[in-house]
């Protein structure tokens, strides 16, 4: 015998099922009234510093399908890799953002204001990037992941830097398409399986 | 020279054991939807270390009773009244406190207000189907409902779900952040439920079954069940806890 450990197990995760709005964004899922609005509605306020970008995507399952019903949240720090709370963070970004799959078309939207690099601890930066978290009817627990930005300087970020086949690092770079405008799609499964991340 | 990031400490890695295999050919829509390729594994960042901060000033007066909320207290939701609460910890029996709790779910009848659920079960003109609160210091919570329904779904010929809540956690950290699934003691459901069996562990299934807290029920007015919720803590040791290279 041993002494016990005074530890615990973490609750197990469970779908999200294909009703997540009505819990998260009940406004968008057409029960409105409950509360004055939806939560994470957007990650920037009026007057945020730095560039504001849009990022268009879709989730697609392994068939290449659309899911119309994905749900997404983001999490991020501000134009100078300052995160929301932290000293010296611009006031006018929350840094999180909620955001669904298109019922008819399953393209998602997020505007944002890009990210600076963040530092490390025990020193160095990460590449700028915004931090993805997918849930869905059918995704038993939900899958993280990452947006980093073509263009950007990749060189030593560690999460990049673990990736073995280096072909499989562009599922996490969003593709300039125009002014401030970003393509990045999540590919659950199959050919060009995103790069999903147990961090 | 910025000034240093608040440093809570990283992450304790996620135990995967303690959760639902991606892929599962009971649960079809999992079939086409979890990955082949493994997970990216490494270390927590201040990435996932932080993490959105929602105050109490967000919550109004009827946002954690489902009963009133949808009718601002005009009129109850029909339904067996319920009360949930419990903590939330983490994996160091720490208490979460402040964190946003949110929930969803199904009519007393098992119906969902959303416009892809056909059900037979009417909608009650009273019930909207979602609340929301905020843990206190000890990182408790609780709320008002009714007993959802259990209803059938397309999945194997015959499929039902158990009676369940659904739950959605923040914690301290991006990384913390979980959607899970509360159940009702008894419910004879539970066992025959794939969803809930995407999950191999049978005691880590029943983690997710809050029993039936008859001392917090309330005389002619309703029962309780208790629901406490863990999400991963954080290792904490001065070895580690210096933010360097700013």
């Amino acid at each position: 015998m041993v002494q016990p450990l005074n530890t615990l197990m973490e609750t197990p995760s469970q779908t999200a099922g294909p009703y997540v709005h009505i819990g998260c964004i009940p406004t968008f899922a057409g029960v409105g009234g409950v509360y004055p609005e939806d939560l994470g509605l957007s990650p920037v306020a009026e007057g945020a510093q730095g560039e504001i970008i849009t990022i268009t995507g879709s989730v697609y399952d392994g068939t290449g399908w659309a899911l119309r019903d994905a749900m997404m949240e983001s999490w991020q720090a501000d134009a100078e890799g300052i995160f929301p709370g932290h000293p010296g963070a611009d006031p006018k970004v929350t840094g999180f953002c909620r955001f669904a799959a298109d019922k008819d078309t399953g393209e998602f939207t997020l505007r944002t204001v890009k990210p600076g690099r963040v530092p490390m601890r025990g020193g160095g930066f990460q590449a700028p990037h915004i931090a993805v978290w997918v849930v869905a009817r059918g995704i038993n627990i939900g899958l993280q992941t990452r947006i980093y930005f073509e263009g950007d300087d990749h060189a030593g970020d560690p999460l990049l830097g673990r990736i073995e086949q280096r072909n499989r690092v562009e599922t996490l770079i969003a593709k300039k398409t125009g002014d401030s405008q970003f393509r990045w799609d999540i590919r659950l499964q199959g050919e060009d399986e995103t790069v999903f991340l147990d961090v | 020279m910025r000034n240093a990031p608040i440093d809570l400490g990283p992450l304790i890695p996620r135990n995967r054991e303690a959760h639902p295999v991606p892929y599962d050919p009971d649960y079809k829509t999992s079939v086409s939807r979890s990955p082949r390729w493994p997970l990216l594994s490494l270390d927590s960042t201040l990435t996932e270390e932080t993490g959105p901060v929602f105050g109490h000033s967000l919550l109004g007066p009827l946002d954690n009773n489902l009963i009133l909320n949808f009718t601002h207290g005009d009129a109850p939701a029909v339904g067996e009244r319920v009360r949930v609460h419990g903590h939330v910890l983490d994996e160091n029996a720490k208490p979460v406190p402040n964190t946003l709790v949110e929930v969803w779910q199904a009519n007393a009848g098992g119906r969902y207000r959303h416009v892809k659920d056909t059900y037979f079960a009417p909608l009650d003109p009273n019930f909207g189907g979602c609340g929301r609160t905020i843990t206190d210091d000890s990182g408790y919570y609780e709320f008002m409902t009714i007993r959802p329904g259990a209803y059938p779904w397309p999945n194997r010929g015959n499929e039902w779900r158990p009676m369940h809540i659904h739950f959605s956690i923040f914690g301290s950290g991006f990384g913390q952040r979980l959607i899970s699934q509360m159940y009702f003691e008894g419910d004879p459901l539970i066992a025959r439920c794939p969803i809930a069996h995407t999950i191999k562990s049978q005691g880590q299934i029943d983690r997710l079954v809050a029993p039936l807290d008859i001392g917090a029920s309330k005389p002619m007015d309703y029962l309780a069940y208790r629901f406490d919720i863990v999400l991963r803590g954080r290792r904490q040791t001065m070895f580690e806890n210096k933010m360097e290279g700013m």
